[in-house]
């Protein structure tokens, strides 16, 4: 059967954007990021990818725009608590044992995740010995990160989420109400730094204890995949720790025999020492 | 456009899915020669019992999707709760938390609208009980793509709601009872 046109559209509307702006987006799963981009389509105008693909080659300032459709933002503070009380309850214990300590938050969005492991971090007595890097290839993610502002109408689930994942302190502590968000304590951004990085096209750049990457991987394909666990298995010391979303796991991975299975559940795996 | 050789079988469902199913999918053999994707709207639980308290009744294999599988016959993929199900165009799976749709994640529509680019006249597609109008859109989406569609009848359902949007979108789609649905979908293989 011959190609679709707009399969054809698809594949070299990626290739545009990878040429012109170096963003990657060619191992993305397909039914998900055409599901996407034709809402881009839409939104933008556009009756066509090719019409959209001359739009982005030709005007940059259409550019951000499309990142906004092409990257998935939705997350919590402490989505899925029985996660983050795995962490406290049976990771910290580990991490309480380096004397410095560095964190990943690979694919970090808008900071959701940095700031729930960032008050984990001081209720548990670590923070003033732990970096926190919180990555994504989204600028106005990163920029939303950087601000620690949420919407009000998303506190109440925030702090049940809080609470269930073995809170040692109230939410409220930590962010006050101003101009219909709530603004996140300053402090807490201390010891985190947020910045640019593709899963996709980048190396490592530090070595860390603990990776946290949830609801990422399922964009991939299986090569794509492949690269970032790669990635994650060469930043992480000896007998650190991966923690992925509750429907992802290493079992189809080729760098799977370079971990081991920490929690089951919660979907945390252990680099191996000899790995 | 005529429907195709049937190669698989998507299926949605929401109030008064666990009744609807166990009337139809105990009535699959074993070896049933095609997938069937399920997407059943659930409270976001991480576990959801549905798969395992459908496989007490059924002979096909019934299992939660799992990101980027490759597709079997013979198996029944349900959606895991809190996350889309989408058929990719190489015939695996993939899991999103991309936002809900109408309301619903999973959504049937989503699933639907995928499967029918993957599937094109060779998708079945199946809108059973439910109080929203959630698989009405993918339901057209399989129909435009060439694949046929059936639809329990409202006046039979528990929920007539969604089969009744199901059937203004597409009014050719066939409206049957759940016994109907469940000898035309071994029916339609039964020369293989």
């Amino acid at each position: 059967m011959a190609e679709a046109v707009e399969d054809i559209e698809f594949r070299l509307l990626l290739e545009a954007v990878f040429r012109k702006y170096h963003y990657d987006f060619r191992g993305y799963s397909t039914a998900s990021l055409k599901r996407r981009l034709r809402q881009a389509r839409e939104r933008m105008n556009c009756s066509s990818f090719s019409q959209l693909q001359d739009r982005v080659l030709h005007d940059p300032s259409a550019f951000p725009e499309l990142i906004s459709f092409l990257t998935v933002q939705v997350s919590e503070l402490f989505r899925d608590p029985a996660y983050f009380r795995a962490i406290r309850e049976r990771v910290v214990p580990y991490l309480r044992t380096y004397p410095s300590l560095k964190v990943w938050v690979a694919g970090c969005s808008a900071g959701e995740e940095v700031y729930s492991l960032a008050i984990l971090f001081r209720e548990e007595g670590l923070e003033d010995r732990t970096m926190l890097y919180g990555t994504d290839i989204n600028p106005e993610a990163l920029r939303r990160a950087e601000a620690g502002v949420y919407e009000l109408d998303r506190i109440p689930s925030f702090t049940e989420n809080h609470r269930l994942s073995g809170g040692k302190s109230s939410l409220s502590d930590y962010y006050t109400a101003a101009y219909g968000g709530a603004v996140f304590d300053k402090s807490l951004r201390r010891r985190a730094v947020f910045s640019d990085h593709s899963l996709a096209a980048d190396q490592v750049f530090a070595e860390v204890q603990l990776v946290s990457c949830r609801n990422v991987l399922i964009y991939f394909d299986r090569p794509l995949q492949d690269r970032a666990i790669g990635l994650f298995k060469d930043s992480l010391s000896r007998k650190g720790f991966l923690g992925l979303g509750a429907k992802e796991s290493l079992r189809f991975s080729s760098h799977a025999d370079g971990f081991e299975t920490f929690d089951q559940a919660e979907r945390i795996y252990r680099k191996r020492g000899d790995a | 456009m005529t429907p195709g050789r049937a190669e698989a079988v998507a299926v949605g469902a929401s109030a008064g899915a666990l009744e609807a199913l166990s009337a139809i999918l105990p009535g699959l053999p074993a070896d049933y020669p095609l997938p069937v994707f399920v997407v059943v709207h659930l409270p976001p639980d991480r576990e959801s019992l549905m798969a395992r308290l459908l496989q007490d009744s059924c002979r096909i294999k019934i299992r939660e999707a799992e990101d980027k599988e490759a597709i079997e016959p013979g198996t029944v993929y349900v959606a895991p709760p809190d996350y889309h199900l989408l058929i990719e165009p190489d015939r695996r799976l993939s899991l999103s938390s991309e936002e809900p749709v109408l309301f619903s994640r999973p959504s049937i529509d989503v699933m639907f609208e995928t499967a029918a680019e993957a599937y094109g006249p060779g998708l079945v597609g199946v809108v059973l009980t439910g109080a929203n109008s959630d698989g009405a859109r993918g339901l057209r989406a399989i129909r435009a793509a060439g694949g046929s569609g059936l639809v329990q009848r409202p006046d039979a359902a528990t929920a007539s709601a969604m089969p009744r949007a199901a059937l203004e979108a597409c009014p050719d789609a066939l409206a049957l009872t759940l016994q109907e649905i469940a000898e035309h979908l071994r029916g339609m293989v039964a020369s293989r």
